[in-house]
């Protein structure tokens, strides 16, 4: 699926909600149900830097798309990161790099968009992208 | 007779929204808000008289030097400082802090000792730290208990004759603990040892006596105390003043320049280089003024009120813990509750309105003592209610049920 295809499929399903209330709580529910990562990932050198919360990201490439996973001591970091994930994992590096993150706003999550947020998302996607960058470098060589 | 809803009125920040809810602010040993009249302080500055300080022959100069001067010297009053000129303008506890940590370093040699707390902020670290690599002196570190309550006996064991600096905040900024500074003044003073004490936390709920308390060094914000940020005090024993050398160099801290040499200022102008926040100078006076009309004894009484309510109603929910449990504490509950982040704690909170303080709080060491990433914090001022401490309750009792 592409990236611009999730990112609709996202804003429908977080258009069916009234209130902050019900969008935090699919957002946990999401946390909830994101794959736990393998302790031995869970090192200094995957951290991502700027959370309040600990963020963990790993990055493999299988065949010509990227797969991320992640993970976060906190619960609402972790619906964050689930959503990036459902959008960014499993795609190209060239599509990553060039996909933008509007979708944020319309899903109603702008406040995180902040970069004097401390939940590091804007953090997240810049490391998401790094990591498109440096395979996309692979890939070509 | 105490009114919080007449008190309540002079603060304008009071009557936002926040999230669509009214603003419980509960934030304030971070920064406490300001009522108008500190407001109109330095609107007032700015629209009259501003000009610069301390050099001008014009009246605009003459009167902003008055106003800054004054302030000083209601400072010194509050303070029971002996002379004005021992109360130097800083612009926070930072600046204050590392103005003297400056100042040792051409004092201590290798080998002494500086003792800090255990429950201190990063700001009451770091530099000495700095002053550590610089001088070869040790940092020795005054332990604390499970209840974060400083212990005596561990302290005196590590003070000695090689003890030259003690550093100790009045109280804690994580935990709210007040810690027994007159005991710890002295006892380090009986060893020779000159004393720093850290009253960034507790100047907006006790007013400390300095005459009485004899330290050598004592540092404040005015932010915490209603008044504006960017501008701080750092009483300084006259002694002192006369040994330290100046920090910055700059205008207004000499006496005369030549490129052979430059003589310095008295105090306090040696330690006050260049254009001070003149403004926040005179609105750190009026911020004084309006916590003593109020009065500190009932600021005291009510806000002891709040946290006793506060700590009782929070106690009620199932599996909160809170951290900071002695027997004499400010107004702040620091508390996690099992098997949630105090981040998604703090952003469900935040989304009712209600401004609370997550994370660290700049004190990493006291996090590793109680093993935990950082904890939710509430900390209340003589304007909150018991209605707001209510709406806190639920609000994290709302939180509980949507993060487990």
């Amino acid at each position: 699926m592409k990236i611009e295809a999730i990112q609709e499929d996202l804003i429908d399903e977080f258009s069916m909600f009234d209130d902050w209330m019900q969008r935090y709580e699919y957002m946990i529910d999401l946390g909830k149900s994101l794959p736990i990562i393998d302790e031995s990932l869970k090192t200094e050198d995957r951290l991502i830097k700027g959370c309040q919360s600990k963020v963990w990201l790993n990055a493999e490439l299988k065949g010509n798309q990227v797969v991320f996973t992640a993970d976060s001591d906190a619960i609402i970091t972790k619906g964050i990161i689930a959503i990036l994930i459902r959008v960014f994992s499993n795609q190209k590096p060239e599509d990553i790099l060039v996909a933008n993150t509007n979708f944020i706003d319309e899903i109603g999550l702008k406040e995180h968009l902040s970069p004097t947020r401390a939940n590091g998302l804007v953090s997240m996607i810049k490391q998401l992208k790094l990591y498109a960058m440096a395979y996309q470098a692979q890939l070509k060589n | 007779m105490y009114s919080v809803e007449k008190i309540r009125e002079d603060f304008p920040i009071l009557k936002r929204k926040v999230n669509g809810y009214p603003l419980i602010y509960l934030d304030n040993a971070a920064t406490s808000q300001k009522p108008q009249l500190v407001i109109d302080c330095i609107v007032d500055y700015y629209s009259n008289y501003n000009a610069n300080i301390h050099r001008g022959v014009h009246t605009l100069s003459q009167e902003a030097t008055d106003a800054y001067e004054i302030a000083r010297k209601k400072i010194q009053k509050h303070f029971n400082i002996k002379n004005s000129h021992e109360v130097i303008f800083t612009s926070g506890t930072t600046h204050g802090i590392n103005l003297v940590a400056n100042g040792f370093s051409e004092i201590l040699l290798k080998g002494d000792e500086i003792l800090v707390s255990a429950m201190e902020h990063h700001s009451n670290i770091v530099p000495w730290q700095m002053l550590c690599e610089r001088t070869g002196a040790i940092l020795k570190v005054i332990p604390m208990n499970q209840e974060g309550v400083l212990v005596l006996s561990e302290y005196e064991a590590i003070l000695s004759e090689k003890t030259k600096l003690v550093f100790v905040n009045h109280v804690s900024n994580a935990l709210g603990t007040i810690n027994p500074i007159s005991e710890i003044i002295k006892k380090a003073q009986d060893k020779g040892a000159a004393v720093l004490i850290d009253g960034a936390q507790s100047c907006s709920h006790i007013k400390p006596d300095l005459q009485k308390l004899n330290v050598d060094f004592y540092v404040t914000s005015a932010h915490k105390m209603c008044g504006p940020t960017g501008v701080g005090m750092l009483y300084m024993n006259e002694k002192w003043g006369n040994i330290l050398p100046p920090y910055q160099g700059g205008g207004e801290m000499i006496k005369e320049v030549t490129f052979k040499k430059t003589t310095y200022a008295d105090l306090p102008h040696k330690f006050e280089a260049g254009t001070p926040n003149i403004s926040g100078g005179i609105a750190f006076g009026s911020a004084i003024d309006y916590l003593n009309n109020i009065g500190f004894a009932e600021i005291e009484k009510y806000e002891m009120a709040l946290l006793s309510y506060a700590t009782n109603e929070l106690l009620k929910i199932d599996d909160l813990t809170i951290y900071g449990t002695g027997p004499d504490k400010t107004s702040v509950v620091s508390f996690n509750i099992d098997g949630i982040h105090p981040y998604d704690i703090g952003t469900i909170v935040d989304k009712l309105g209600i401004a609370v303080r997550t994370g660290h709080h700049c004190t990493q060491p006291i996090m590793a003592f109680y093993k935990i990433p950082g904890t939710v914090r509430a900390s209340f001022a003589f304007y909150n209610t018991k209605e707001e401490i209510d709406a806190l309750v639920s609000a994290v009792k709302k939180a509980q049920m949507m993060l487990t």
